[in-house]
């Protein structure tokens, strides 16, 4: 069902993103762009002793990229790098197809878009926007 | 009914009736193709130009078959002008790399329009590059048409290439080619024309048009993917150097020198796409069998019934309203992205495509990064009009 994909949850998030904006001294950031679809987002982080104190986005994409990315500034805000990037890894093997995975919270309103291979990669731009944040230093 | 031809369309798609609008991607297969694809390696299959047996000359007879049928199809003057290549790309390719890399300078201009698909605009460009010519663009109207004006003003003696698409691939424009080539010509410019939407929609007369190159795709006319055709005048072509080089597009090899075939063997290296090929002229056959000026008119008709419907939705509108258009609607939602869009048309079983459609400079001029674009075929119908629909407003009833 289509309605299982695009429920309340990933209308409200698309609609009203948390963490939307920029931070005024990022520790880390990454541009992410997708060129099949034109979904772009800019991630940055503030990174404190491994603990990700503070995070932000910015871009444009569809309702799933714009949902995804908000749900995971929720999600890792707060965690260290290793535990948001072990996240990150849960939920992309999750959706696709990986169906042994423990419950991820608000990560499982994204699941059912294993049906559209074709989209997996909007719902997991904002995890690799993370990866290669947590690879850069800028300033 | 024509939709029996196709049996693809019988195949449901995630549940739900198939509406395929995704024509302008590629076409459907009639049966006529599949059975000749079928036939071809079942009971034709060899490489062309080489058996000294029976069944090489068969399939070099039918494979040469397809060159005078398409060459008569387009009006070419001789099927020697008819070249053969993977698809409308590698048509362009071989053309800004043969005659561009050979025939512009520093200082020459390159005219591309606003709306060319990526394939008739980047080749140029990287050609541009090399050469130190500069690219220019013819821009377009609002209405998503040339601006022949600002076109005229443009032609001046340094222009020595016109690329521009006879069908818009993203918003259906048809444009005014014929006047615009006797336009370049005026100039001295050459005129490469991407016709890849055109020949399944269009009668389409090479010598009338006066063009100097068009490139064809077999797959948007109904026929196999991987094969497509450069349609090129004869003086041209036999004044260009190979493209590409190997086997078959040779007279005599040695250390010393090669020397090379005459047209249209000179651009054919390699063992072609003879099983995509043969079957193509399956597909010219098809098309000679229909009335297509009738089948225009009725793909204009159901796509102008669905812009009209369409429209009535709130925060829906249509980007290219452009007075001659062919059967495709490039449609934006104020309340969602095209690739959600395109999303919940998919669950419903409609088939279109979402995105820059290869176009991203003209989406740049409107402002835009996406549409949902619904193109038609010859087996439409207002069913699928109606399927489109009332997908369109279940996404709106989800987004609100």
């Amino acid at each position: 069902m289509i309605e299982d994909l695009y429920q309340e949850l990933i209308i409200d998030h698309a609609r009203f993103p948390q963490n939307r904006g920029s931070l005024a001294a990022p520790s880390h950031s990454a541009h992410q762009y997708n060129p099949l679809c034109g979904d772009e987002v800019t991630l940055q982080l503030l990174v404190e002793n491994g603990v990700i104190q503070d995070i932000a986005f910015e871009g444009q994409g569809c309702a799933i990229s714009t949902a995804a990315t908000s749900i995971m500034t929720t999600l890792i805000k707060g965690k260290t790098t290793e535990e948001a990037k072990a996240l990150g890894q849960l939920f992309r093997d999750k959706i696709t197809g990986n169906a042994e995975i423990e419950d991820l919270g608000e990560l499982e309103a994204l699941v059912p878009i294993k049906e559209y291979p074709m989209r997996v990669k909007c719902a997991t731009l904002p995890w690799h926007a993370l990866l290669d944040a947590l690879r850069s230093e800028t300033t | 009914m024509l939709t029996a031809n196709f049996p693809i369309l019988e195949i449901p798609s995630r549940g739900k009736r198939l509406a395929y609008l995704d024509n302008a991607a590629t076409t459907q297969k009639p049966q006529s193709v599949i059975d000749a694809t079928a036939h071809y390696y079942r009971e034709q299959n060899a490489n062309v130009h080489r058996g000294a047996y029976w069944l090489s000359q068969e399939a070099t007879a039918l494979f040469d078959q397809t060159r005078v049928q398409l060459a008569n199809w387009i009006n070419a003057e001789s099927s020697d002008e008819v070249i053969f290549t993977k698809g409308c790309t590698e048509s362009i390719n071989l053309v800004a790399h043969s005659w561009g890399m050979n025939n512009l300078s520093q200082g020459d201009v390159i005219l591309v329009s606003r709306m060319e698909h990526h394939a008739n605009f980047v080749p140029w460009q990287q050609v541009s590059i090399a050469k130190g010519a500069s690219i220019v663009e013819i821009p377009i109207t609002d209405l998503g048409e040339i601006d022949l004006e600002a076109y005229q003003n443009l032609l001046t003696g340094r222009v020595k290439m016109v690329a521009i698409v006879h069908v818009s691939n993203s918003i259906g424009t048809i444009n005014p080619i014929k006047k615009m080539i006797a336009m370049a010509h005026k100039v001295g410019a050459k005129v490469m024309v991407d016709g890849a939407q055109a020949l399944a929609h269009l009668k389409v007369d090479v010598q009338d048009l006066g063009v100097d190159f068009y490139a064809i795709s077999g797959h948007k006319m109904y026929g196999p993917t991987g094969v497509g055709a450069l349609y090129g005048k004869r003086e041209l072509l036999d004044a260009m150097p190979p493209y590409q080089t190997g086997g078959s597009m040779i007279r005599t090899v040695s250390f010393e020198e090669t020397t090379f075939a005459a047209l249209p063997d000179k651009f054919e290296p390699g063992t072609p796409n003879i099983g995509g090929i043969i079957p193509w002229a399956s597909a010219i056959t098809f098309l000679e069998g229909q009335n297509l000026l009738e089948v225009a008119a009725q793909e204009a008709n159901l796509a102008q019934v669905l812009e009209k419907q369409i429209e009535q939705i709130n925060g829906i509108r249509v980007v290219g309203k452009a007075a001659h258009r062919a059967g495709i609607v490039s449609i934006l939602a104020d309340w969602t992205h095209a690739h959600d869009l395109g999303t919940i048309l998919d669950s419903e079983g409609v088939a279109v495509r979402t995105g820059h459609h290869c176009c991203m400079p003209l989406m740049k001029r409107f402002n835009i990064v996406a549409t949902t674009r619904a193109s038609f075929g010859i087996y439409n119908t207002m069913e699928d009009v109606d399927q489109c629909v009332a997908a369109v407003q279940k996404a709106k009833r989800i987004f609100g």
